[in-house]
């Protein structure tokens, strides 16, 4: 149920109860298990528009936090067990046979909206009154809650130190640094600036909710520029955006997929990237603008040379989705290496 | 980047006649790249044979060849229109294979031609199996383990099972797996005979796996987006042709599907493809993920017309923009216009196709499915759900009552099917067998059984009540199905998509505006391609859909055929992807309100449901089915032409095999047997004495027709238009082979050469009669038998013929135009039609043949029809053209050598002036014994060889032996009793593997040894050319009302 009245029917095949919360929809076709489950989908109800979900089942290694953040998953077609199990066992809410496409249309026409999604009996008047007393997530600041509370090292082994600053990280980010032959340690959300100056390098993660009221967080990231070189990634895109006096605004329906094109202007090429943010940085013709969405215009990827900061709108690590902007994260790990080398010598 | 300006005329090829592995997805891809070319201003030449496809339409391009898509025949294109490109990847296999023979035998530099699309390097890299396989090895992939090999000494130590791989042939033609040693040199052996450059690949079998395709496009700075991923269903080892698929790809996870798409996007790089579209195939082990690279097509495809159909991505539009300039960011996404091209389509629904198979055609040949395609056409079928686009497309295929075909039944299921698949289909049965009687079935249960896919036809079947009792039920309780769009981007960008297929239990998604301005006509497809129903509908479809758009009405496309140009969403204003069965049909035809629903070119398919239609209330535009069902009705049909004094042959109708052979001794052997309501004579005999019919009768299994076999008949097809009052003769045709080949087989040539006056003018007289008499509006196909002076009407067929296309193309006179605007009510005089009269130049139509997929089938012409497309060619004479089709036809007729006779005793008489004419063309005859004789006994000069019957153990040199030497090189065998394993047959299947033609007619023959005696070099002429200098020529012919009255 949205919080403009409007209802659709399906049948519960995960937790029973009532989740509140943003209704998105990601048009993702695979990754069901990835999308649940990152940081970035916290207190959202996700709309499915792949039309069979749960094909292939579930695996540990997919998950990119350590539970499912969304708070409910809304699908034309669920197939189990072992999906329906994991939505149960996680305590999912989940409805399949919904008619996805039409909750699709509306969000995409009336924008994303605080919803319902009940699995048993409610009454429709006691739900709508909750959905309407629950907070929008315009100006909502919601890394606090899905950020490490204390520093955590990720990996020890590697060639250049890397702090995340965790926002609501994927596993597959700190993944791929590793891999990249990075010491990754996470560092929560509120951590300040001379803690991070010793490290060769700082991403800033993804992240839930709205960048704007982020203020203290802007205000570390304005400390490190010039100091560290920083790598933002979604939420972090957003948030250095911020602190380099961009604006951000609330999308109306978000971009939440794996096929969305984005323009690197200086190449002319177009990556196909993964996306999921509900805010963007409004359209710029200044010079950092790296990359811009071919479907709005925003601010899809920034570059400070002299700042030694970057960052991008869409997912280099995919996670679901496809992997042509892959090599960003390992770019610039490499590039951390080559000077800490050169540091050396 | 924006297009090329050094550019100014670019020749597109297309794939020339509809055979197995090259159907109708390269007329829509051709059009779509014409269209696109011609927007953007280039002059635009199309050379390609086949007279059924849109393409060669001659308002398609601004220059339209019909010639052989052979070296001499392009060449003489390109040397006359001398175009700055050439553009082969839109015309499959065969375009690419002339694109590398041109360019090596140095046409193209010579005449200045840029290759575009594809570099021959490129080409090359993906099609020679050991530059690809190093290309796969060069981004740290693998292909199967395999050697090629060019003899069969070349077979030592390959280890077994393997999979034999013939170089450039057409769909796998050649190939197969194998498992022991004999097998493995045999599957050799042909593969060698087939591949043009006598080169197989022998491979590791992968037999089993999980078989997966991914659409590729490629712009000319290097972004790569993948448009579709497909599934197979059949494992590795059969064909995906074959295979019944699905997309997007159901059973991997992101991190298994991302691998595929990065391998797709390595392989693409490594092969070079830089402005277009490619096929890359894998094979993955279910359980251990191992990946080999199977192949790429550096072209547009079968399947990448299956793609854009299922994703709405128009991919040989696109590949056409990227050959001219243009990048992928800067085509717009045709069906949002908003955003761009350089994006990967994301479905909300999901896309089953399944293939057509038509064994029944072929008895006696091998029915299982292996790495060669077998199946002549595919449905597809689009749900929200698999179950739903399974079933679908799976009633699509519209198959016959009582054949077999894979995927009959719901347990006729693939050997390792993926398990989730497996439980997709038992969700189906377990549903189908708990439905209970009609009474007991509640709306939930009955809404529930609508949204996994079924129809009321298989409910009704397992509730045991008539579909009608199911569907009034359904009405009853207000379950109807709604309609969603097809948009690309599952909703995520706001798209005025025309594109839309069924689901049951959502809204209805853009209702047709019922306060709209223009009225909607809904034009019924003819579904799967299969033999006797192929492109040729589809070109008449399409053309209804331009014609009535021109009419002011909006045009609303109803077909469940992805190849096909009417199911191009830029063809008409609304598209439904849809099974053609009445359920489906009605519920189109009760959401649109149409002006009129029109039948009469989508071939049987529509007509069969006439009636329902009718009895629903909807009106059809043009012929009613009155009409219909009293050229059909054989009793009311024979009351008719005996009321109009109109001779047919006698005939009769039966149900036992007594009753039949009643009939036939009472109206005189031989007689043709076959079954009511067919296209195509399926199962339709000749039968010349008793037994013969009850064989046939067994075969039909149903109510059958007699009639009288006119022997020695000449036989004529007419094409006609009428208004109810008033005829036009459009196309007078005359078979090449005699009547009792089906005429969808024979070679049919336009004027017809051997009528007299007085016949010609009885033939008119007839279809001027029967068009009024019958009520026909619109078209109208009259098949007759000449028997010296004396004109019978063999079958009559109140709708669009096979023969329209290539009729059209042949007068210049659009006949399908025409009959639309009778539909809507104008009258023939009105239509401002050119005089009736024969056209000046001859144009010879030829049938394409399958025969050499179906090894096991006897190779000969008969009255079942078994062509899987044409060709057409025109010339200032006879001969010429005869020779020309032929060579189209891909059987070129040697101009001199040894030719084989080989005839049965009825035929001797009439075949001795042939071989006599062979002889004095400079032939050396050869012949078995009876034949030999007869044909010295008439003074020929001839040598004798032995029947394989005849040396059976013994030492001895064959016929058999002489043709797989090479060592003939023309054979002429009329069949003396059909079947595998006799002589006859044996020299047949002889000919085929070798390649020499082999002609099974004395007629034919006769025409054979004509054309070989008097064809010239003849200069090619484009259509627009001749239609030109017919009209401006034109004789003043007699006015349409001194003519009618």
């Amino acid at each position: 149920m949205l919080e403009d009245g409007a209802a659709f029917r399906g049948e519960p095949v995960g937790a029973h109860g009532t989740a509140f919360g943003e209704a998105v929809f990601a048009t993702a076709m695979t990754g069901y298990q990835e999308i649940l489950t990152d940081p970035s989908y916290a207190e959202q109800l996700i709309c499915f528009t792949a039309p069979m979900v749960g094909n292939y089942g579930v695996a540990r290694g997919r998950s990119e936090s350590a539970r499912p953040q969304a708070r409910a998953a809304i699908m034309r077609e669920a197939r189990g067990p072992a999906w329906t199990d994991w939505l149960s066992d996680n305590g999912i809410v989940a409805l399949t046979g919904i008619d996805t496409r039409s909750l699709v249309l509306h969000l995409r026409d009336c924008g994303s909206m605080r919803a319902a999604v009940a699995a048993g009996a409610s009454a429709y008047e006691d739900t709508l009154q909750t959905v309407l007393e629950q907070p929008a997530m315009a100006g909502r600041a919601l890394a606090a809650e899905v950020s490490t509370p204390d520093p955590v090292v990720y990996s020890d082994a590697g060639l250049v130190s890397v702090a995340v600053i965790d926002y609501g990280t994927k596993r597959s980010i700190l993944r791929r640094l590793t891999s990249a032959g990075a010491m990754v340690t996470l560092m929560p959300h509120d951590v300040d600036s001379g803690t991070l100056a010793g490290f060769d390098g700082v991403l800033l993660s993804n992240g839930p909710g709205d960048p704007e009221p982020l203020v203290a967080e802007v205000a570390t990231i304005r400390e490190l520029l010039g100091r560290v070189p920083v790598f933002g990634i979604c939420l972090g895109h957003q948030l250095l955006a911020l602190a380099t006096d961009h604006e951000t605004y609330k999308l109306p329906f978000g971009h939440r997929g794996a096929n969305h094109p984005v323009l690197h202007r200086a190449s002319g090429r177009v990556l196909v990237t993964s996306q999921n943010h509900g805010f963007a940085v409004a359209p710029s013709d200044e010079e950092e603008a790296t990359h811009i969405s071919l479907y709005d215009g925003t601010v899809e990827g920034l570059s400070y040379p002299k700042l030694d900061a970057y960052s991008v709108q869409f997912h280099p690590e995919a996670s679901p989705g496809p992997h042509d902007a892959r090599l960003l994260i390992e770019d610039w790990v490499a590039e951390l290496c080559r000077r800490k080398a050169v540091k050396r010598a | 980047m924006p297009r090329r300006k050094d550019l100014k005329s670019i020749c597109v090829i297309g794939s020339g006649p509809i055979v197995i592995g090259q159907a109708c997805e390269f007329d829509y891809s051709g059009c779509q790249a014409l269209k696109v070319l011609r927007e953007e201003g280039f002059r635009t030449i199309v050379v390609n044979s086949n007279p059924a496809t849109i393409m060669t339409d001659p308002g398609f391009a601004d220059r339209t060849y019909l010639e052989p898509l052979d070296v001499p025949g392009v060449t003489s294109v390109l040397e006359r229109e001398r175009p700055d490109a050439l553009l082969p990847t839109l015309g499959g296999q065969t375009a690419l294979n002339l694109a590398t023979q041109l360019s090596e035998a140095g046409v193209l530099d010579e005449l200045g031609v840029e290759l575009i699309g594809a570099p021959v390097e490129v080409i090359r890299r993906a099609e020679d199996r050991l530059l690809f396989r190093d290309a796969v090895q060069s981004v740290g992939l693998r292909v199967p383990e395999s050697r090629i090999v060019t003899e069969l000494s070349d077979l030592v130590g390959v280890s077994l099972p393997a999979v034999v791989r013939p170089a450039f042939t057409l769909g796998g033609h050649g190939g197969g797996f194998v498992s022991t040693r004999a097998q493995l040199e045999r599957q050799v052996a042909v593969g060698l005979s087939e591949s043009p450059i006598g080169q197989v690949l022998v491979e590791e079998s992968v037999r089993g796996w999980d078989e997966f395709e991914l659409e590729v496009i490629r712009d000319r700075i290097d972004n790569v987006v993948i448009v579709c991923s497909i599934e197979n269903l059949d494992p590795m080892g059969v064909h995906t042709g074959d295979s019944v698929t699905v997309a997007p790809q159901m059973t991997l996870s992101d991190e298994a599907y991302q691998e595929l798409r990065d391998a797709s996007i390595a392989i693409i790089r490594a092969v070079g493809v830089e402005t277009g579209g490619s096929n890359i195939q894998f094979a993955r082990e279910r359980d251990t993920g191992e990946l080999r690279v199977i192949e790429m097509n550096p072209r547009v495809s079968r399947s990448s017309a299956l793609a854009s159909k299922a994703t709405g991505y128009p991919i040989a539009k696109v590949a056409a923009k990227l050959a001219i300039g243009y990048t992928l960011d800067e085509i717009p996404n045709d069906l949002t216009k908003t955003t761009p091209a350089s994006f990967e389509p994301t479905l909300d629904y999901v896309v089953v196709k399944f293939p057509r198979f038509a064994f029944e055609k072929f008895p006696g040949a091998d029915s299982t499915l292996g790495t060669q395609m077998k199946s002549v056409g595919e449905a597809m079928g689009i749900g929200r759900t698999f179950s739903e686009a399974f079933l679908k497309a799976r009633r699509s295929r519209e198959l016959d009552a009582g054949v077999s075909s894979p995927w009959l039944e719901l347990d006729d299921l693939p050997e390792g099917i993926h398990p989730w698949f497996l439980s997709e289909i038992e969700r189906i049965r377990l549903a189908l067998a708990r439905i209970p009687a009609l009474d007991h079935l509640d709306a939930d249960e009955l809404l529930r059984l609508k949204r996994l896919g079924l129809s009321d036809a298989e409910i009704a079947d397992a509730a045991g009540c008539e579909e009608p009792e199911l569907r009034a039920k359904r009405l009853a309780l207000d379950i109807r199905p709604v309609y969603r769009r097809v948009d690309s981007c599952a909703g995520e960008v706001e798209a005025a998509s025309n594109y839309y297929f069924s689901t049951w239990g959502e809204v209805d998604e853009a209702a047709p505006d019922p306060e709209r301005e223009k009225q909607s006509v809904v034009i019924l497809g003819s579904g799967p391609n299969r033999i006797g129903q192929g492109i040729e509908f589809d070109y008449c479809c399409v053309h209804a859909a331009q014609s009535f758009r021109e009419l002011g009405y909006e045009a609303v496309m109803v077909n469940c055929n992805p190849e096909t140009v009417s199911t191009d969403y830029d063809t008409s204003d609304r598209l439904y992807f849809e099974p053609l069965t009445i359920e489906n049909v009605l519920a189109i035809c009760e959401r649109e309100r149409p002006a009129g629903i029109v039948i009469q070119f989508g071939g049987q398919t529509p007509l069969k449901l006439a009636r329902a239609i009718e009895a629903a209330g909807f009106h059809i535009m043009g012929t009613p089915f009155e009409a219909i069902d009293l050229a059909e009705d054989r009793e009311r049909f024979g009351d008719l032409l005996q009321r109009l004094a109109i001779r047919c042959p006698e005939w009769g109708m039966a149900s036992t095999s007594e009753e039949a052979i009643g009939i036939a001794d009472r109206i005189g052997y031989p007689v043709l047997v076959r079954p009511s309501y067919v296209l195509g004579g399926r199962a339709m005999r000749v039968c010349y004495r008793p037994d013969d019919v009850r064989s046939a009768l067994v075969a039909a299994a149903r109510k059958v027709l007699i009639d009288r076999f006119l022997e020695n008949a000449i036989e004529i097809d007419v094409d006609a238009l009428s208004d109810g009052e008033c005829t036009y003769i459009g196309a007078i045709m005359q078979h090449v082979e005699e009547a009792g080949v089906h005429s969808g087989d024979s070679s049919c040539v336009l004027p017809a050469p051997s009528l007299t006056p007085a016949v010609s003018e009885e033939i008119t007289t007839i279809i001027r009669r029967l068009g009024p008499a019958l009520g026909v509006v619109g078209l109208l196909n009259v098949q007759l038998a000449v028997v010296g002076e004396e004109v019978f009407v063999l079958e009559v067929n109140p709708r669009a013929s096979r023969t329209v296309p290539f009729a059209s193309k042949a007068t210049g006179v659009n006949l399908v135009a025409a009959a639309c605007r009778l539909g809507d009510g104008v009258k023939i005089p009105e239509l401002g039609l050119p005089p009736e009269r024969p056209p000046r130049q001859y144009s010879v139509k030829a049938a394409v043949l399958p025969f050499s997929r179906f090894p096991g089938a006897d190779p000969v012409l008969g009255p079942e029809m078994r062509s899987t497309g044409e060709v057409m060619a025109t010339a200032e004479d006879l001969p010429t053209a005869l020779a020309k089709a032929e060579r189209a036809a891909g059987r070129e007729l040697p101009a001199s050598g040894r030719a084989f006779f080989s005839v049965r005793d009825a035929d001797k008489s009439a075949a001795v002036p042939v071989a006599a004419a062979l002889a004095g063309l400079g032939f050396e005859l050869v012949a078995t014994r009876g034949t030999a004789r007869a044909f010295a006994g008439a003074g020929i000069e001839i040598g004798e060889v032995l029947k394989v019957s005849e040396v059976e153990g013994k030492e001895g040199t064959t016929v058999v032996d002489l043709i797989r030497r090479g060592r003939c090189d023309l054979v002429v065998n009329t069949p003396q009793g059909s079947g595998a394993r006799t002589d006859g047959y044996l020299i047949r299947e002889a000919a085929l593997i070798a390649r020499v033609p082999c002609i099974t007619t004395i007629s034919g023959a006769a025409a054979a040894v004509q054309a070989i005696a008097n064809a010239r070099r003849s200069e090619s002429c484009s259509l627009q050319e001749r239609i030109a200098a017919d009209s401006g020529a034109a004789p003043e012919g007699r006015s349409r009302e001194e003519e009618s009255s």
